[in-house]
């Protein structure tokens, strides 16, 4: 069976999500609420605006949207420069990395995946420590500039600092969930929300992660549990068929007896109102989900690869017409409350702020010599202390 | 004073733990209604329910990933792996993740949780049942090693594994649970007696196992585990032969004594390491580097090591494999000759 890639059907949805284990329509078909040109698919008088979504949520995803763009934009810029040395972008998936963050709320813990750093932003972490981190200098309070670019991490806006390596972090979800669901009581818990790309589903951790969701029912319910996987169809050079002989990747969830959810995860009001319903059911002590968002890494895996060497470019080309915020403007500028232009205006205004800002932490020093060896434990044993004074003496 | 064995002493303290605690939970396979394949969850999901005493899915990763997502929201998870040798599912989750999550996160998210493991071979058990990983965990920044040597010890380590601030992996010698020796249980042992109450054995310091008699040329031994009642009945036999053996056993394998290793190496200028583990890049090889490196102006004679053998755990030659009295006897006896 091939993969259903979107381009043919874009402009029909399934129904919205019954959020139970035997859902298998919404696990197979694609639950979106705007067309491709931004026009609503079926508008359902009996919701808001007909979408089911405020337009003050809508503008404030698509604020966050395009700071994400100019924000990538210009960090891909400077890693080609060579002044920082990794960078991996959102663009294209701005829709299925902002929506979520979106529908959560600030109690609510992400473990993410590499690209949901807009998730954190969307959340404030500041922009100051964004570029710190991704340079590694001394006001990189995320990782005391340990940690390679787009490793963000923030305890005060409950997200929690990832490592590279691919999967870890859903069985680790699985744990905080059930922590949550133990020192807190259904239907009003905080929940946790594990992120993981396409590729990652074929690690063991993820199938190890998404058993355990299953069974694991602390006080006698489901855990306060989401897994998002944004499905951008690449795992650097592998397409996700050379993942995954299943017809789509939400369907694994009946294997393991969750609630598995596919959206289009290039309309922002659809990851909207799917990441809310799947929040509101899992708060409530149902079985938890797992959520497909698909779309498309339109760009490079990272700065660190040509995607023409092993993809058709073409269907990239397909895949930029159907571009998330273009989607969500045209869609708020038919309804009135977005003026002609003013995305657009957003986007130089926010390349400004992160000039602004880069010009002011590019000088910043790196961490202090004394942190190589902080953190290694709660205190700081002998050992590293006599290494600590090694090091210290080598210094000129 | 109550009298305990290894599985009683531990099965103790996450009873103290629990009680005193409501963030500690105890996971892992068959730990609940069973009590563990070797019962030292026993009776913990009774007293304390299934939400908090949890059978897992039997996935290793699983266990760790899960315990440590609990630990950075603030639950104190006590995992237990069934046996060492089955830990290599969850390396990944234990060396990439629990060791530096505190360290990747500018100190952000620390992970204090505890990992539980039987280890060491003379059970019959082969390769799979019967192996020692200590150097492996040993070589990750960011973890904790320890690993008792008798009842009092495993208790009282344990209770510093929960309540510390780091995640602590506490290796058990399953040889051992029942009885320092094959025939013989606790009850005799002066270990074997064990406060009822909470108290902790400090990380990183050393037990003297048995004092110089000031009778015949010194040596230093030094071993942990279950090797600590082999290293004793050599240190018998040596007593004999005119040597006079100081006996440490490290409890701490990281971060470990070396205040405690100096001091005796120094007296004696003559150190023997002993260990099951296999003997290439084998935990005793930092023994031995460090005493080099410290005490190298004191040093009498080569430091040698006593191990198990270069090759995978044996099941029918197990017995040739593990170090025994005579073997550490050998060694002993080699260093003291020495001109
Ligand atoms: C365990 C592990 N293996 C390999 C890698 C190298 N690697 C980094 S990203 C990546 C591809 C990830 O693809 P996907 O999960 O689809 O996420 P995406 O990059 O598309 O967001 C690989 C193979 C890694 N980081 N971790
Ligand atoms: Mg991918």
């Amino acid at each position: 069976m091939t993969f259903p890639t979107l381009i043919a059907d874009a402009s029909a949805s399934a129904p919205f999500p019954r959020f139970t284990a035997d859902d298998t329509a919404a696990m197979l078909g694609t639950f979106r609420v705007l067309a491709p040109d931004g026009a609503p698919i079926a508008p359902d008088a009996t919701l808001e605006n007909g979408t089911g979504v405020a337009d003050e949520d809508a503008l404030s995803m698509l604020r966050s949207m395009i700071r994400q763009r100019a924000i990538d934009e210009r960090m891909l810029g400077l890693q080609r420069q060579g002044r920082i040395g990794f960078y991996g972008a959102a663009t294209g998936q701005e829709a299925a990395t902002i929506a979520p963050a979106q529908a959560l709320e600030l109690r609510d813990w992400i473990h993410p995946a590499l690209r949901e750093g807009g998730m954190a932003l969307h959340r404030g972490y500041p922009l100051w420590t964004y570029l710190s981190q991704c340079l590694g200098n001394k006001d990189d309070t995320s990782t005391k500039g340990r940690q390679m670019p787009c490793h963000y991490g923030s305890r005060q806006h409950n997200f929690v600092t990832l490592s590279s390596v691919m999967a870890t972090q859903m069985p680790q979800a699985v744990g905080t969930a059930y922590a949550m669901a133990l020192a807190h009581d259904a239907p009003d818990r905080p929940l946790c929300f594990g992120a993981i790309g396409d590729g990652a589903t074929s690690e063991g951790d993820f199938h190890v992660a998404m058993t355990s969701a299953g069974v694991m029912r602390p006080k006698g319910l489901g855990l306060p549990l989401i897994l998002y996987c944004q499905n951008n169809q690449w795992a650097i050079s592998t397409p996700v068929e050379k993942q995954t002989a299943a017809p789509t990747l939400a369907v694994k969830a009946l294997g393991y007896g969750l609630v598995g959810v596919r959206v289009d995860g290039n309309d922002a009001l659809a990851v909207l109102r799917v990441v809310r319903a799947a929040a509101a059911s899992v708060r409530a002590g149902g079985v938890p989900v797992f959520i497909e968002a698909v779309t498309y890494r339109v760009g490079a895996h990272s700065t660190s690869d040509d995607p023409s060497r092993y993809r058709d470019e073409a269907v990239t080309l397909q895949w930029q017409q159907r571009d998330p915020i273009v989607r969500l403007s045209t869609y708020l500028q038919q309804r009135g409350v977005l003026e002609d232009g003013e995305a657009q205006r957003m986007a130089v205004q926010y390349d400004e702020e992160v000039r602004g800002v880069l010009a002011q932490v590019e000088g910043l020093p790196p961490p202090p010599l004394a942190s190589l060896f902080e953190d290694v434990y709660a205190e700081l044993p002998p050992h590293l202390a006599r290494q600590l004074a090694e090091v210290r003496a080598l210094q000129p | 004073m109550p009298k305990m064995n290894i599985i009683q002493a531990v099965n103790d303290a996450l009873m103290l733990a629990m009680r005193a605690d409501p963030r500690v939970v105890v996971l892992g396979e068959d730990v609940g209604k069973f009590g563990g394949v070797f019962r030292a969850t026993l009776g913990l999901q009774e007293a304390f329910g299934a939400d908090r005493v949890i059978d897992t899915p039997l996935a290793e990763s699983g266990i760790i990933g899960t315990a440590i997502g609990m630990a950075i929201y603030g639950t104190r998870p006590v995992a237990e792996i069934q046996f060492s040798d089955f830990i290599y599912p969850a390396f990944d989750q234990i060396v990439n993740e629990l060791a530096k999550y505190r360290y990747r996160s500018g100190g952000e998210y620390p992970c204090p949780m505890v990992i539980r493991t039987p280890v060491g071979g003379g059970i019959r058990g082969g390769h799979y049942h019967s192996q020692s990983p200590e150097a492996l965990f040993c070589h990750q920044a960011g973890l904790i090693v320890v690993q008792p040597s008798n009842p009092y010890d495993a208790k009282g380590l344990l209770l510093s594994a929960i309540a510390s601030e780091d995640p602590v992996l506490v290796l058990e010698p399953k040889r051992i649970y029942r009885g320092p020796d094959h025939g013989t249980n606790w009850s005799a042992h002066p270990k074997g007696e064990v406060p009822a109450g909470e108290y902790r054995v400090p990380f990183g310091k050393a037990a003297i196992a048995r004092e110089l008699s000031g009778q015949g040329t010194p040596v230093t031994l030094i071993t942990y585990g279950a090797m600590v009642h082999t290293c004793g009945k050599a240190a018998g036999l040596a007593s004999a032969q005119g040597i006079d053996t100081e006996l440490i056993d490290l409890r701490s394998l990281l971060p470990y004594d070396l205040e405690a290793i100096c001091e005796s190496a120094k007296k004696t200028g003559r150190v023997v390491v002993a260990h099951e583990a296999p003997r290439t890049c084998g935990y005793g090889a930092e023994i031995v580097a460090a005493v080099t490196e410290a005490c190298f102006d004191w040093l009498e004679a080569p430091v040698l090591r006593v191990t198990g053998w270069d090759t995978p755990f044996p099941y029918a030659l197990e017995s040739a494999y593990l170090p025994d009295p005579a073997r550490v006897f050998q060694a002993l006896d080699r260093v003291a000759r020495y001109k």
